[in-house]
């Protein structure tokens, strides 16, 4: 296998985009990213596109993106894994390079999830589990599917609906620092607890935006990185992959992701990382209690702890290890096929040390940073570990 | 919705004939007040929701299983915001429970009220035909299926 670099990294604003659509959101993302690397779309030989669809009118968004962006004649492979949907893509073109295929790729996470109205958005996203056996009688939604997680936990744990809005605290928090975030303000615990019920005990607060959003990165090649004299690429140092069944009731609990618990120990192994040297992370916090289970599916704490490591403010910015300090999925938003390549981008700025405002900067010691992308309720799993 | 200008696109109404013809047995069943399960002849692993083949052993060879459905809330949830194919419904409980067979289902838990509804509760699977003919199961406090 063959080293594998960033060299370029573009975001959209996230948010209630209907400025634009698919193809117009996707260019304010392309075009920094080519810019970035000092690429035009010619020099661009395969292309990736993560993105869900249903929600907006494109059923081959690549394509049409591609068109868009002037990049046809590319070969252009449209990925889906669900809300981790954009890591795939950017696993799907890191092994299209580290074998050998090809030496640049572009990587293009992009949702529109706004052309259609809260409950048609709510089916479809509740529908993407189980859709025989979970929804057609069930109506299971998705934010039903991660609040039968946060009651088998907090009933297995001893946690409160106080400790999972003190997530959504921590992350309203650095979503007000960061300018692309949807939701760029701060809120309080009793905010949280206030806010209506959406899936008993999850409320409002606890859960993700509905939301548009586009990102996108280059990624080279170690020769391609010194040909093109990039001054600080920022390496892929392994990615684990894993999965989980789409029927829940054929797993063995709810108090943990065993496909993040395979894919960050398959992550950590090739990347020769322990949690320990983690200096920033982004973790899928979809809703509050995905981001205390994936603190201890990552390894950062012990099962059960999870929700101590928020107490005590050991994923703030200047604790044990930073986790989302981007604003996350809860402040930033979800538009779930970008979702994986937005935590690329930011973990790439984080490494540069380039974040601005510098308040939101996680101090470096190791320059090592990890992206948790899960798909579903861990139907699919993606750990990137990124060094500098 | 924002107000900015959009085109409105042309509608498209999609809904799936599901094939059934290799679990026919379960869905009779429930219209019989049955619940079954599939077991596997070669390796022996019980399957709720039933399937024909075996992914553990990859074998065909299956057994219809009826079950007592007798179980216990490992985990539950109201789901008040509801998909728009739900909306004619009132927020449900869903609820996930372990059988006494070994196996977990999924689904609604009816007949009692939300404040009553604990992780252990005892509860039991049965089967249910609803008004407009579809059949499907839900979960009911133990004591009342007595």
């Amino acid at each position: 296998m063959r080293r594998v670099a960033v060299i370029g990294v573009g975001h959209s604003k996230f948010g209630d985009r209907q400025d634009v659509n698919v193809r117009e959101l996707a260019f304010e993302s392309v075009k920094p990213a080519l810019e970035e690397a000092g690429l035009t779309p010619r020099d661009i030989p395969y292309v990736t596109l993560g993105s869900v669809g249903v929600w907006y009118e494109e059923p081959l968004p690549a394509v049409a993106v591609a068109e868009y962006c002037g990049l046809t004649g590319a070969g252009l492979m449209r990925v889906e894994a669900a809300c981790a949907t954009g890591s795939a893509a950017v696993h799907s073109a890191y092994t299209a390079i580290a074998s050998g295929y090809v030496d640049l790729a572009l990587v293009i996470g992009v949702e529109k999830m706004r052309e259609v109205d809260t409950f048609t958005a709510v089916e479809l996203m509740g529908r993407a589990g189980s859709y025989l056996w979970e929804f057609e009688n069930f109506g299971l939604t998705f934010p039903g599917y991660y609040a039968l997680y946060a009651t088998a936990y907090m009933n297995r744990f001893g946690a409160t609906e106080e400790d999972l809005a003190l997530v959504a605290v921590k992350n309203h928090k650095y979503g007000a620092m960061n300018p692309l975030a949807q939701l760029q303000r701060e809120i309080t615990v009793e905010d949280v607890l206030s806010s209506y019920v959406v899936a008993w005990p999850l409320k409002l607060y606890d859960c993700c935006p509905i939301t548009d959003g586009s990102a996108s990165i280059v990624l080279a090649s170690e020769e391609k990185v010194r040909e093109l004299k990039i001054d600080t690429p920022v390496w892929i140092a392994g990615i684990g992959v894993s999965s989980g069944t789409g029927t829940l009731s054929y797993r063995d609990d709810f108090i943990g992701l065993d496909a993040a618990v395979k894919a960050s120990r398959t992550a950590y192994k090739i990347a020769g990382v322990e949690p320990g040297k983690i200096d920033v992370a982004n973790v899928h916090d979809c809703f509050t209690i995905a981001e205390l289970m994936a603190y201890e599916d990552l390894g950062f704490c012990s099962r059960g702890e999870g929700f101590k490591m928020v107490r005590e403010g050991q994923t703030e910015i200047y604790g044990k290890i930073p986790v989302n300090v981007d604003g996350g999925l809860k402040a930033k938003g979800h538009p779930i096929g970008a979702t994986g390549v937005s935590m690329i981008v930011e973990l790439t700025k984080q490494l540069r040390e380039e974040v601005t405002p510098s308040s939101r900067q996680a101090p470096m010691k190791n320059y090592v940073a990890l992206a948790h992308n899960v798909g579903g309720t861990g139907h699919y799993c993606y750990v990137t570990i990124l060094k500098r | 919705m924002s107000e900015l200008p959009t085109l409105r696109s042309r509608k498209l109404e999609i809904s799936y004939n599901i094939p059934i013809s290799k679990t026919k047995k379960f869905w009779d069943g429930l219209r019989e007040g049955k619940i079954y399960g599939t077991k596997c002849r070669k390796c022996g692993r019980l399957y709720f929701p039933p399937v024909a083949d075996c992914g553990e052993c990859y074998s065909s060879d299956m057994d219809w299983v009826e079950l007592s459905g007798e179980g216990e809330i490992i985990t539950f949830t109201h789901i008040i915001v509801r998909p728009v194919s739900f909306q004619d419904q009132q927020p449900y409980t869903v609820a996930i429970a372990q059988l006494r067979e070994g196996v977990k289902a999924l689904a609604w838990l009816t007949d009692v009220k939300r404040k009553d509804i604990k992780v252990g509760m005892k509860v039991r699977l049965v089967a249910k035909v609803m008004e407009d003919g579809r059949v499907t199961y839900e979960f009911k406090p133990a004591e009342k299926t007595e």
